[in-house]
């Protein structure tokens, strides 16, 4: 891509990480064949075959699901919280010992920049261990009871956008609070899951206690549908989601979703204007949009819009659009060829509804799934860009006169996992926070995360919360609370 | 006693402030447990589901906004009233529930103290359930619980007020606003109740009270797009099931209901306030 600024290419070796030619399941501490079809997981930004993946069948999810209640009854329920808290801190110091190759690993799978993958999901991962290992032997000060219990054995299915982070955000508070753990990774995006279940191994984690069974729907389905599994946490499309909590209704199992986003990125007219641009990209091209909570819907403040876009294009003129372990590249690969009709899809909706198109010059790799951070302006907020989730690098710009229609337009909108709010002005900050409908609400920043800050959607961007005190609650019951 | 004729009461819905009859015309007998003829009830349809549900909906900004202490002194008002009309629920537990006046007054006086404990909670709940998070970066971080909106309640079918006011109240001690269904059979307490409610400062819509049988209306709630949340505690185990799989479709928070309907005299803890609270984590920034 033509930029202001040349560079020297920057490539991240990838000779730090040995990918096998084939992986089986990880059941009850040991890697074992699966009897389902196996799939093949690809480089998106490459097109190259990395590994062929075990695809688990309804019989190796019941083999992990009893693994992991032999585990639950004999060794991880019983053990002192002192020791699972220890174990945890292991993983989380394994995980940072190891980050580098994570980091690689994630990028080859899932096409993201090094960039992101060494400074965002890989440290954010090893803090989420490092956080709920001292939750572990101090849950009765958790505000859920003086004697909180596990649930059982947890069947997790997470998905590609954030492989590793997402796998953290599901078994480290699973583990603190006793539970065990049969966890499902997404179909595209495999392998650092499968390098997780080695620090299992590393960290001496006795068997069963993490059991990762690899496979597409039908393998998420078995686990979420098999009835030893007492908790049933989910992170995904809100179409999915669905489905899951149908299939959950009429059972004794717990139930959180983690679903789709379509967030506003509210502008005001005494905005740091520079920052919220910055704010601007990270919110809606950080991980090629590839977000459930990315800054979608840009509402600007009419006063400033032309300024506002403006900028915006010349910023996103400098953004390099390409190979993902350079560690120049701020956007990679699309994670699939299937993500990428989607995209294409819906971004042409936006041409045909009668939206203004804008994307910057440049040319795309030929090999591999790409599209370009896209900025549509003239956008209404019936058309289906400013109503379904792109999750992708498209931004949808809309305007707002008032305080209160910046509002009633955020809040315009199915979903209700996150929002972001530009301003100097504190007191409207807080004002404007209390008004939106939504679970997570960022201050002149974007797509910021950390453990200790609970996380999940209001409506139907879905229910339970991820970190924090509060999402311990997913994976305890108390006295008050079935 | 005295020869007057009694002047007997004409049981309607309770609907956006209002008592009106069904949209639909249709009654029904209610009985005492001996099978006496009590009051003709009103008998609501889908359509009063979905007045209701508007009511609900128009009402949340104010309930929901309103501060912490005022709802709190606005529920226990709703005790005061209850207090003042004690003698009126007894009679209708005990016709309703075939108690004796004994034990129905204990029913009713437990009603009074539950809007009593959950009035206290309302200025409680951001300290116990809130947190600030210590985030790694220049950033103020805070989490609060908030109302999910709207709360369909299908009421238990046996306790007539105590069990009524046991799903009721964790709604609204919440910010919730709420479209219930009431015991099919045992509907008139939470008529009176309705009376209570109009009177005691809350506002109209805030509670909605539809006489009638939750196998008819309760699907319609359960698939309602402006409905955020249903408990199903009135609803029997085939019915619960098919609300909870239709509830799915637009991601409703469920909070499902034991085999049997529990003792409502237990304390609830915090077991019925968490399912209809959503947590909303901020991030402010920190800088000169």
């Amino acid at each position: 891509m033509t930029s202001l600024f040349e560079y020297a290419p920057a490539p991240e070796s990838r000779s730090i990480v040995d990918i096998r030619p084939s992986y089986g399941l990880f059941v009850d501490g040991e890697f074992v064949d699966g009897t389902g079809t196996p799939l093949k997981t690809v480089n998106p930004a490459t097109e190259e075959v990395l590994s062929e993946v075990a695809t688990g069948s309804e019989e190796d999810v019941d083999r992990a699901v009893r693994a992991a209640r032999r585990a639950f009854v004999k060794t991880w329920g019983p053990m002192r919280p002192a020791d699972r808290g220890k174990y945890l801190f292991r993983i989380a110091r394994l995980l940072q010992e190891r980050a580098r190759e994570f980091a690689v690993l994630e990028t080859l799978d899932n096409g993201k920049p090094i960039r992101e993958s060494r400074d965002v999901d890989v440290p954010l991962a090893a803090a989420h261990f490092f956080y709920h290992a001292g939750w572990a032997d101090k849950l009765e000060h958790a505000g859920l009871g003086p004697a909180p219990r596990p649930l059982g054995v947890a069947g997790q299915v997470i998905p590609w956008n954030f492989p590793l982070l997402m796998l953290a955000w599901k078994v480290a508070p699973a583990l603190a609070t006793g539970n065990t753990v049969v966890l499902k990774p997404a179909e595209t995006t495999p392998l650092t899951a499968l390098l997780f279940a080695e620090i299992c191994q590393q960290a001496d984690l006795p068997p069963g206690v993490v059991n990762i069974v690899t496979g597409a729907g039908e393998t998420g389905r078995a686990v979420i549908s098999h009835p030893d599994v007492d908790k049933v946490a989910f992170t995904g499309s809100t179409e999915v989601g669905r489905s899951i909590a149908r299939a959950v209704a009429g059972t004794e199992k717990r139930l959180t979703l983690e679903l789709g986003g379509k967030a506003a990125n509210i502008v005001f007219d005494d905005a740091p204007i520079d920052q919220a641009v910055e704010g601007i990209v990270r919110g809606i091209f950080f991980n090629q949009g590839h977000v459930c909570c990315a800054g979608s819907r840009l509402l600007v403040q009419e006063s400033v819009h032309d300024e506002v876009v403006a900028s915006l294009q010349r910023r996103i003129g400098t953004l390099r659009v390409g190979d993902p372990m350079d560690k120049n590249t701020d956007l990679g690969a699309i994670n699939s060829a299937e993500q990428l009709a989607r995209i294409r899809e819906l971004a042409a909706f936006g041409e045909t509804e009668g939206a203004t198109c804008w994307q910057p010059e440049g040319e795309l790799p030929d090999r591999g799934f790409w599209f370009k951070p896209t900025v549509f302006t003239d956008v209404s907020p019936a058309h289906r860009i400013a109503r379904d989730e792109v999750f992708g690098p498209v931004l949808s710009v809309m305007t707002f006169r008032t305080p209160d229609e910046a509002v009633a337009k955020a809040n315009n909108t199915t979903y209700g996992l996150s929002a972001g709010i530009w301003s100097e002005k504190g007191s409207r900050i807080l004002k404007v926070t209390d008004q939106l409908r939504a679970g997570v609400v960022w201050a002149n920043t974007f797509n910021e995360f950390d453990p200790t800050s609970p996380f999940g959607g209001y409506k139907q961007s879905g229910y339970g919360r991820e970190g924090g005190r509060q999402g311990l609650a997913a994976y305890l019951s108390s006295g008050d609370q079935k | 006693m005295s020869d007057r004729l009694a002047v007997r009461k004409t049981y309607k819905l309770y609907l956006g402030g209002a008592f009106p009859r069904s949209e639909s015309g249709r009654t029904y007998e209610v009985h005492d447990t001996r099978g006496h003829f009590l009051a003709n009830a009103a008998w609501a349809s889908r359509k009063d589901g979905r007045d209701a549900v508007v009511a609900a909906r128009s009402a949340f900004g104010k309930w929901s906004g309103a501060t912490a202490y005022n709802r709190g002194q606005v529920l226990y008002r709703v005790a005061e009233v209850m207090e003042g009309r004690a003698a009126q629920f007894t009679e209708e537990v005990a016709a309703g529930e075939g108690l004796s006046t004994a034990k129905a007054r204990a029913a009713v006086d437990a009603a009074i103290d539950r809007w009593v404990w959950y009035a206290g909670w309302t200025d409680k709940l951001a300290a116990v359930l809130g947190s600030t998070n210590p985030v790694a970066g220049p950033y103020f971080g805070f989490s609060v619980p908030e109302p999910t909106g709207v709360v369909a309640v299908l009421a238990p079918q046996r306790s007539s007020l105590l069990g009524l006011v046991s799903v009721l109240a964790p709604v609204l001690a919440a910010g919730n606003t709420a479209v219930v269904v009431t015991s099919k059979e045992r509907p008139l307490p939470a008529i009176t109740l309705g009376e209570v409610l109009a009177t005691s400062d809350v506002p109209g819509g805030v509670v909605n009270l539809l006489t009638g049988d939750a196998a008819e209306i309760g699907p319609w709630l359960a698939e309602h797009a402006d409905v955020d949340a249903i408990d199903l505690a009135g609803a029997p185990a085939p019915l619960a099931m098919e609300l909870e799989r239709s509830a799915a479709g637009t991601i409703k928070r469920v909070l499902r209901t034991p085999a049997e309907e529990p003792d409502w005299t237990a304390d609830p803890g915090l077991s019925r306030l968490r399912p209809f609270l959503e947590t909303k984590s901020v991030w402010h920034p920190i800088g000169v």
